[in-house]
C-alpha cells in the first residue's frame, strides 16, 4: 500500500514521530504528491530547514496558507498545493481576538503577563495552537486534505497530550474551584480559605496569584468558545477522515518511541494509517565470500583503497543489520496490512522539490516500482 | 572545547532532537567521574531512559542511582520535584498541599512552572548545602536537556519568574537559581549538533537567543561525524571503476565508498558553518558504527572527550 491509497477518502493527515526524524520532509512530499494527483491540499508546517521552506516558496512564517506556484515548483500540478509555516504566538493572538467580545477586551488579554508567557514560551502553546489551526483549515478552509507536520519535542506523545493540558489550564476551573469560599480547596484542606490562599501565596508569590486572577477574569467568559473548538478537533482526529502516519528513523530510540506512540493511538482510538522509516540502510547484498571479493577489489582498485572499501562496506553492514532488526521489531506491532514504508539513506539532505520528488518515489511508487527502485538501489 | 569545562559545577547539555544529547551527556559524565569528580547526570520530563543506557537497571523516579563508580544519573519530573519543593519549604501545610491532587492540577498548568521546578531540583543537586536531608553534595551536574526550543525555556523560566512574581519565596528562589545559571564559572552550556542543516541551524540561533538572554554556550560539539576514508585521487579511481563491470559485492563495495565520500563532504561544510560561528569551542565525536550505543560505545566516546578537553 502507498501513500495515495492510505489517504484516498481522508480529509486529515498527521505526521507524527520523534524529533529529527524528517517530519516536515515527510509532510511537504505527502502534500506534494497528493497535489500532484488532483486533491486541493494544505500542508502546514512547524518548523521547516530554509533551503526548504524556500523550496516551497515559503519565505516567512505566516499564518494563512498561501498557494505554492506549479511553476516555481517546476512540477505539474493537477490540484492545488498550499503551504504555510505556523506562527504559534500570532495564531494565539489571533485566536483571543476572534473569541474577545470588544477589541478592548482583545487588548487586555494580550498585555496580560501570564498570557504572554502562555502564548511563546511554554511548552503545549505550539501544539495548541497547530491543533487549533488544523480545525480552522479544515472545518472553514474548503480543502481536500490537510497535512499537518507536528512540532518538534522529544516525547511525540506531547503533541496529544499538550493541548488537553493547556485547555485544562484555561478552562480555570481548578483555579476558580480554589477562589470560591465553598470550593473543593477548602475541603480537602479542611481549613478554610485564609490559610489556603496564604500557602498559594507562599508557593507561587503574590502578583503572579493577582496576574493570574485578573487573566481567568477576563478569560472566564470565552473558556466556552476554546472548549468547544477543543472538542470538534478531538473528535476530528478521532474520526475515520484522520489518519495518523508516524514518521520514524531505523536508528533504536526513535522506533522504541513509534513502537510506544502506535500503541498509545489505539489506547486513545485513533486513527494510525502506516509508518515512513526515514534514512533506512538497506542491505547491499552478500553473497561472494569477502577473500574473492577482496581480490577482486584489489585488481579493481588495488590491495590498499580495496581494503579500506572493505572496513567502509562492513561498517555499512553494521547499520544495515540494526535498522533491519529495528524494523523487524517495530513490523511485530504492526497488524498484517499495516503499511510500512521504507525510505533510503540518501547522500544529501533533502532540500528543494528534486529532493522531495525523489522520497515521493518511494512513498507513492506502486509496490512493483518500490521494488524496481530498491533493486535499483543494491545492483 | 574549552578545557575547564569540567571544572565547572553545572553544564546543561541543549541541542535538537535525535542528535544525541543524552549519549553526550553520559560520555561527558563517564569522562568527568573517570576525573574523580562526583557526578550526576540529570534527566529532565520524567523520561527514565538514563539509567538503563549507562548499564543500570531502572531506578525509580526521582532517585539518585549509582550507575558506576562516582557517576549518578536521576530522572526528574516536575511533579516529583514540587513534592519535594513543598515537602522542604512548607512544613506541614505544604505537606498537605502536595497532596492535593487539584492543586498539583493547578501548578503544573501554571504557565512555565514546570519548567521552573524542574530547573529548581537541578539547582539543589548542584548546591554544595544540598536542601534534602542526608543528601552528599556533587562536584558536576550534567542535565540532559530537552530539545533545543524547550531548553532555552529552561535556562530563561528562572529570570521570568523572578520577574513575574516579583515577591515571595518563588521570587528569591527563581532569582537564586537565575543567578547561579548566569554564572559562567559556576554554569556551562553545550550544544550537541550532528554536521546536518537542521541541527545547525538550531544551534545557530540557540547560540542568537542565549545572548539575547545574556548567556552564551561555552561548547559546540558536532557529533556522528563521518571518518574522512577516501581522498580525492581515491575518488578517481573509484569512479572509473564503478564503470567497469564488476561483481554485485565489489559494486555495492563500490557504492559506498562513494556515498560515504559524498555524505562526509556534505558534513564537512556544515560543520564548516559551526567553525565558522564557534572558532575554538568547537569539538568533534565521531559516527559510532555499530546496532546501539551500549557502555562500550560510551567509554569510548568519553576517551574522545577526555583528548578533546586536554
Amino acid at each position: 500500500m502507498n501513500v495515495e491509497e492510505i489517504l484516498a477518502g481522508k480529509g486529515v493527515c498527521v505526521c507524527a514521530g520523534s524529533g529529527g526524524v524528517g517530519k516536515t520532509t515527510t509532510a511537504a512530499v505527502i502534500a506534494l504528491g497528493m497535489a500532484a494527483r488532483g486533491l486541493k491540499v494544505a500542508v502546514v508546517t512547524i518548523d521547516p530547514a530554509l533551503r526548504l521552506a524556500n523550496a516551497l516558496g515559503l519565505e516567512e512564517l505566516s499564518n494563512e496558507p498561501s498557494l505554492v506556484s506549479a511553476e516555481l515548483l517546476g512540477t505539474p500540478l493537477e490540484g492545488e498545493l498550499w503551504a504555510m509555516m505556523l506562527d504559534a504566538k500570532r495564531t494565539f493572538d489571533e485566536l483571543i481576538e476572534l473569541v474577545a467580545p470588544t477589541p478592548e477586551r482583545a487588548e487586555e488579554i494580550k498585555a496580560n503577563r501570564v498570557y504572554r508567557e502562555l502564548s511563546t514560551a511554554v511548552s503545549g502553546s505550539q501544539e495548541f495552537t497547530a491543533v487549533s489551526k488544523l480545525y480552522e483549515l479544515v472545518i472553514e478552509g474548503g480543502f481536500d486534505l490537510v497535512v499537518l507536520d507536528t512540532p518538534p519535542s522529544r516525547n511525540a506523545l506531547d503533541f496529544l497530550e499538550a493541548p488537553a493540558r493547556l485547555m485544562s489550564f484555561l478552562d480555570g476551573r481548578a483555579l476558580q474551584l480554589f477562589l470560591r469560599p465553598t470550593g473543593f480547596g477548602m475541603r480537602i484542606v479542611g481549613a478554610g480559605a485564609g490559610p489556603l490562599l496564604g500557602a498559594l501565596r507562599r508557593v507561587t508569590g503574590v502578583d503572579l496569584l493577582a496576574d493570574l486572577t485578573t487573566f481567568f477574569g477576563l478569560l472566564g467568559p470565552m473558556t466556552e468558545v476554546f472548549s468547544q473548538r477543543a472538542r470538534e478537533v478531538e473528535a476530528l482526529l478521532r474520526s475515520d477522515r484522520t489518519a495518523f502516519v508516524l514518521v520514524t528513523s531505523a536508528q533504536s530510540e526513535p522506533i522504541d518511541e513509534a513502537i510506544w506512540f502506535r500503541r498509545r493511538l489505539d489506547e486513545a482510538n485513533l486513527p494510525f494509517a502506516g509508518v515512513v522509516i526515514n534514512r533506512f540502510h538497506h542491505d547491499l547484498g552478500s553473497g561472494e565470500s569477502s577473500e574473492a571479493v577482496a581480490s577482486e577489489l584489489a585488481s579493481l582498485v588495488g590491495a590498499d583503497l580495496g581494503a579500506r572499501l572493505l572496513a567502509n562496506l562492513s561498517d555499512y553492514h553494521v547499520l544495515a543489520a540494526r535498522d533491519a532488526a529495528n524494523v523487524a521489531r517495530l513490523q511485530r506491532e504492526l497488524v498484517d496490512g499495516e503499511p510500512l514504508l521504507p525510505v533510503p539513506q540518501f547522500d544529501d539532505d533533502i532540500h528543494d522539490v528534486a529532493g522531495l520528488l525523489r522520497v515521493q518515489e518511494y512513498l507513492f511508487g506502486t509496490d512493483q516500482r518500490r521494488a524496481e527502485l530498491l533493486e535499483d538501489l543494491i545492483a | 572545547m574549552p578545557s575547564g569545562l569540567l571544572e565547572r559545577r553545572l553544564i546543561f547539555v541543549t541541542g535538537k532532537g535525535g542528535v544525541g544529547k543524552s549519549t553526550v551527556s553520559l560520555a561527558l559524565g563517564i569522562a568527568a567521574a573517570r576525573r574523580g569528580l562526583r557526578t550526576i547526570v540529570a534527566e529532565v520530563g520524567g523520561d527514565d531512559r538514563l539509567a538503563r543506557s549507562a548499564g543500570s537497571g531502572r531506578g525509580a523516579p526521582f532517585e539518585e542511582v549509582e550507575v558506576s563508580p562516582g557517576l549518578f544519573t536521576i530522572s526528574i519530573s516536575p511533579e516529583d520535584a514540587m513534592g519535594e519543593y513543598l515537602r522542604i519549604k512548607g512544613g506541614a501545610f505544604g505537606g498537605a498541599l502536595s497532596h492535593s491532587r487539584l492543586f498539583a492540577t493547578f501548578a503544573m498548568a501554571t504557565p512555565g512552572m514546570r519548567e521552573l521546578l524542574t530547573v529548581g531540583k537541578v539547582w539543589e543537586l548542584s548546591q554544595a548545602q544540598r536542601r534534602t536531608r542526608d543528601a552528599e553534595p556533587y562536584d558536576l551536574v550534567i542535565v540532559d536537556s530537552p530539545a533545543t526550543g524547550h531548553g532555552r525555556g529552561l535556562l530563561r523560566t528562572p529570570r521570568t519568574f523572578s520577574e513575574i512574581a516579583a515577591v515571595g519565596p518563588i521570587a528569591h528562589q527563581a532569582g537564586a537559581i537565575a543567578a547561579t545559571i548566569a554564572d559562567r564559572s559556576f554554569t556551562a552550556v553545550v550544544a550537541v549538533a550532528t554536521p546536518e542543516e537542521m541541527p545547525v541551524n538550531e544551534t545557530l540561533s540557540l547560540h542568537a537567543s542565549l545572548l539575547q538572554d545574556g548567556l552564551d554556550l561555552d561548547a559546540v560539539l558536532v557529533n556522528a561525524c563521518y571518518p574522512q576514508r577516501f581522498d580525492l585521487a581515491d575518488l578517481e579511481r573509484l569512479q572509473k571503476a564503478n564503470r567497469r563491470r564488476a561483481s554485485v559485492r565489489a559494486r555495492a563495495a563500490i557504492r559506498a565508498a562513494l556515498s560515504e565520500h559524498e555524505r562526509a563532504e556534505v558534513q564537512r561544510e556544515q560543520r564548516a558553518r559551526l567553525a565558522h560561528a564557534f572558532d575554538g569551542r568547537l569539538s568533534t565525536l565521531p559516527f559510532v558504527f555499530s546496532p546501539s550505543i551500549g557502555i562500550g560505545e560510551l567509554q569510548q566516546l568519553a576517551d574522545t572527550l577526555e583528548q578533546e578537553l586536554r
